[in-house]
């Protein structure tokens, strides 16, 4: 790469960069707005019926619900981005700790599922418009249709009740059994929060087994519905490629379908098809609130969800600067992949 | 080779997709023996320190990992003795003496002394968190607290600022914020004077049958029994809570066999149930009561005949045998099931003729009721057959659906027109109740009394205000449930509020579950005595 390409790919991605952090301040200020307009005062519905003017003011003060709204918006600001989210309203812990508690098993959650969404999704999807118009065409499109338009809930609640209730191939809703959770607790440092992750670090492969058998229901589920719209995609953008001269060259000139197909064609499918994987991660990072529901899963919609309905804004609104974060950092990470996958992007 | 897709390639594409589905390590688990495991939506709990947890779920935890001076017997709901051996009153109504039982450690190993009742109560009142309300009735401030709480020995003295009902201070010293902490304990763990606030958020440092091992908002709790516990050892050595919101999958798990106790199941999840050998159904009643206020502000809830037309347009018991299907029993009285003094008679029903000679009576032509209600089901379907039978009597009902918080608001603002609401008892006593339905000190709109219910709705209880004050000062236990009787007949005629159901617990188990007592209205649940 020569200097003037360098300098080239670092003001691009110093102009993006620059770009998402505005995208950021500009989602802070609309959520903080929005948390500060509702028509609920947080302070009331946090201490409930009984309580007394001076436990009020107390807490108004201590949450600087006192201050003119500019000054509360910078505090905020400054204060998240040295990620201090605040404390919750309702249960006074810090909010990045909380989030800190929450966050890893939606993350382990969401990465199974998109994993699952990508290794079923990506080749149905190929295989889909390799023969367009054909049975395997017609399966696959119904397939993602079927995850297109089934509400999540009865999925969720279907799924359970089939292999969990009737064919017992998986464990129930929470994140191990009752016995391996009480062994989890004393006998497992938990280093990163991932069940699945810290049991295997530390060699307790039954316990990760159990975690195995909880997870693999709702990741299914979600990876369902990932796959459903990456095949979809996949497929659309694979039919659009197998169309282009340079592939009817290819053909020509004798080339194996196969590498026709893997190769030439899945190298420029590849740069929307990031774009996508990325979305629907991201999305699934958010946290599925009703899936979380279904399967007691301790993710962080429920958390936000939780905050809402307490109308305990802090919450909320760390909730929202880590969801922004995510989609801000892998809307990064795609812009540097097409850079890999595509020279034309530099 | 050409990449060909056949359906042989696509059906093993298939099985293997659902084989990542299905794990091979999937298990039929049961719970452990020793295991009581227990579902529950737990995503109240706000703190498990005794001086700040005011929730259903912290509570329960609390009972039974704390004791508290006095007890409620779980069995019968009757007051029995609990870490005080035996108590009394001095004869000026306002010194209470209290003398400590020997020989009980807590779960440190510490043993029990009365400064640590002293202690507790201090340090609940000078932490001043939200149910610090209901020791700092008997005029006990941060400032005197000291003086008025005092231990000697193996005796704990209490005074308070005008003599009460002893009944109601024995009652309020049942509550969970009543709680005894243990002072070296805590203190030892105490960060920047905070008197331990922040260890007992997630430790437990009482006599209680249990000791907390582990608690994970939103995820669970895990409690272990202690051996030479002073009311004998738990039956169960363990408890293990798992937070599971969701009544459907609450429903599955136990008919699976994966916990023992669901205790947030739906109507429709037990009537799925109901075939089921393997799992039975207890039904308690708990302390929440549903009503509907009309705000005075609005004069035609003055009218006492419009008033009674109302009471009498009501399906109170169509709706339990309907929808509500045994999760509200009928009450019209404020006081709920289980409370000192409470009456349990419900003379209005249902009639439709009656009430609409009463809307005429009242000469108001054409009456209009807007009624707010929290968009949750049970509530909308309340308020829809209140809107039926409300309007065959003539009195046209219009629905304002809005989220809780946002109808709390309105509520404590007195913006409202007519409102269906809830209201759980803060502490077992019938002044909890009986102070905010009928006494209203200042109906100013400047008084922003919004504790008082009666007030919220602008309503002024005239001689009630005293009366109410009277019973909680009445020093006769007999004469006292008289009072509250003649109040709750009262409220229940002439106020602006139509008390209609008393909610109901039903607890799913498997069949060889026993002995798990709610706590009812009045109580939490109590854990140590369950077997299986």
């Amino acid at each position: 790469m020569t200097s003037d390409r360098m300098t080239s790919t670092v003001r691009q991605i110093g102009g993006t960069a620059l770009t998402l952090l505005v995208t950021f301040i500009g989602l802070l200020a609309v959520t903080f707005i929005i948390s500060r307009v509702v028509p609920i005062d947080p302070v009331s519905s946090i201490l409930g019926d009984r309580a007394s003017a001076a436990q009020i003011a107390e807490a108004r003060e201590r949450l600087g619900l006192d201050q003119p709204m500019w000054q509360q918006f910078w505090i905020y600001v400054t204060q998240a981005l040295q990620g201090d989210l605040g404390l919750s309203v309702r249960t006074r812990e810090p909010v990045a700790a909380e989030i800190a508690r929450y966050f890893p098993a939606t993350l382990e959650l969401a990465t199974l599922a998109t994993i699952l969404g990508v290794v079923v999704g990506v080749p149905a999807g190929v295989l889909a418009a390799t023969k367009p118009g054909s049975l395997y065409d017609q399966i696959v499109r119904l397939i993602g249709l079927m995850g297109y338009s089934m509400p999540v809930f009865w999925l969720g609640l279907i799924g359970l009740l089939v292999f969990y209730g009737q064919l017992g191939w998986v464990s129930g809703p929470g994140r191990l059994d009752a016995s391996f959770q009480m062994m989890f607790e004393f006998e497992v440092t938990p280093l990163t929060g991932m069940i699945l992750v810290d049991t295997a670090l530390a060699g307790r492969w039954d316990m990760f087994a159990n975690a195995f058998s909880h997870i693999i229901l709702p990741a299914s589920l979600l990876g369902y519905i990932s796959m459903a719209y990456i095949s979809r995609m996949t497929r659309s953008f694979m039919m659009n490629e197998l169309g282009q001269e340079y592939i009817t060259t290819a053909r020509v000139k004798g080339m194996p379908e196969r590498r026709v197909v893997w190769v030439h064609a899945m190298r420029n499918v590849m740069v929307p098809l990031i774009t996508v994987v990325a979305l629907s991660y991201a999305s699934l990072l958010e946290g599925a609130v009703l899936t979380e529901t279904i399967f007691a899963w301790p993710g962080l919609g429920s958390y936000i969800t939780d905050a809402l309905l307490v109308a305990d804004m802090p919450a909320v609104l760390g909730g929202t600067v880590v969801v922004g974060a995510v989609f801000i950092g892998l809307n990064m990470l795609s812009d540097l992949l097409y850079r890999l996958v595509d020279p034309r992007a530099l | 080779m050409i990449f060909q897709p056949t359906r042989r390639g696509l059906g093993k594409l298939a099985v293997a997709a659902l084989m990542l589905g299905a794990s091979p390590m999937a298990l039929l688990a049961e719970t452990p023996a020793d295991t009581l495991v227990i579902a529950d939506a737990i995503d109240d709990i706000v703190s498990l320190d005794p001086a700040e947890a005011y929730e259903f779920s912290g509570l329960d935890v609390n009972n039974n990992t704390y004791d508290g001076l006095v007890e409620l017997d779980p069995t019968s709901g009757q007051m029995v003795p609990g870490l005080a051996e035996s108590w009394s009153v001095a004869e000026d109504g306002m010194t209470y003496t209290f003398k400590m039982k020997a020989g009980i450690t807590f779960g440190s190993g510490n043993p029990l002394t009365a400064d640590d009742a002293a202690f507790s109560l201090q340090r609940a009142i000078k932490l001043n968190k939200t149910p610090s309300f209901i020791l700092s009735q008997f005029g006990w401030t941060p400032e005197n607290v000291d003086t008025m709480v005092t231990a000697s020995g193996d005796t704990l003295t209490i005074k308070t600022d005008k003599a009460y009902a002893p009944t109601f201070l024995y009652n309020c010293l049942t509550s969970g914020v009543a709680s005894i902490v243990d002072k070296a304990d805590v203190m030892a763990n105490e960060v920047a004077g905070d008197m331990g606030y922040e260890y007992l958020k997630n430790h437990s440092a009482g006599t209680g049958p249990y000791i907390l091992k582990s608690f994970k908002p939103n995820e669970g709790y895990i409690l272990e029994a202690r051996t030479g516990h002073w009311r004998g050892d738990a039956k169960i050595p363990k408890i293990f809570m798992q937070h599971v919101p969701e009544a459907a999958t609450q429903r599955l798990m136990l008919e699976k066999g994966d916990i023992d106790v669901a205790r947030e199941l739906t109507p429709t999840d037990i009537e799925g149930l109901s075939g089921n050998a393997d799992v039975k159904m207890q039904q308690d009643v708990g302390g929440q009561v549903f009503y509907l206020a009309f705000n005075q502000k609005n004069e035609n809830y003055k009218n006492p005949k419009l008033l009674d037309a109302m009471r009498w347009a009501i399906d109170y018991q169509g709706m339990v045998d309907t929808f509500l299907k045994g999760t509200e029993v009928v009450h019209q009285n404020f006081l709920p099931k289980g409370y000192l003094g409470a009456l349990d008679d419900n003379p209005y029903s249902l009639d439709i003729e009656k009430a609409k000679a009463l809307v005429a009576e009242s000469g108001i032509a054409n009456p209009t009721v807007t009624l707010s209600v929290r968009n949750a089901s049970d509530r909308m379907d309340m308020a829809q057959s209140i809107q039926n039978t409300f309007g065959q009597a003539g009195i046209k009902v219009e629905l304002k659906v809005g989220e809780g918080a946002e109808q709390l608001e309105e509520y404590r603002g007195r913006l409202h027109d007519a409102t269906l609401q809830s209201w759980g008892p803060d502490y077992p006593d019938p002044h909890t109740n009986a102070s905010t339905f009928a006494q209203n000190p200042d109906n100013s709109d400047e008084a922003k009394a919004t504790g008082y219910l009666a007030w919220r709705n602008a309503y002024d209880p005239g001689e009630l205000t005293a009366q109410t004050q009277a019973a909680v000062e009445e020093m006769d236990p007999a004469k006292r449930i008289e009072m509250y009787a003649q109040i709750q007949k009262q409220i229940r005629e002439t106020s602006p509020f139509i008390l209609m159901f008393q909610i109901s617990y039903q607890t799913g188990m498997r069949g060889n579950v026993g002995n798990f007592f709610t706590g009812g209205s009045t109580d939490s649940a109590a854990y140590w005595l369950v077997t299986k």
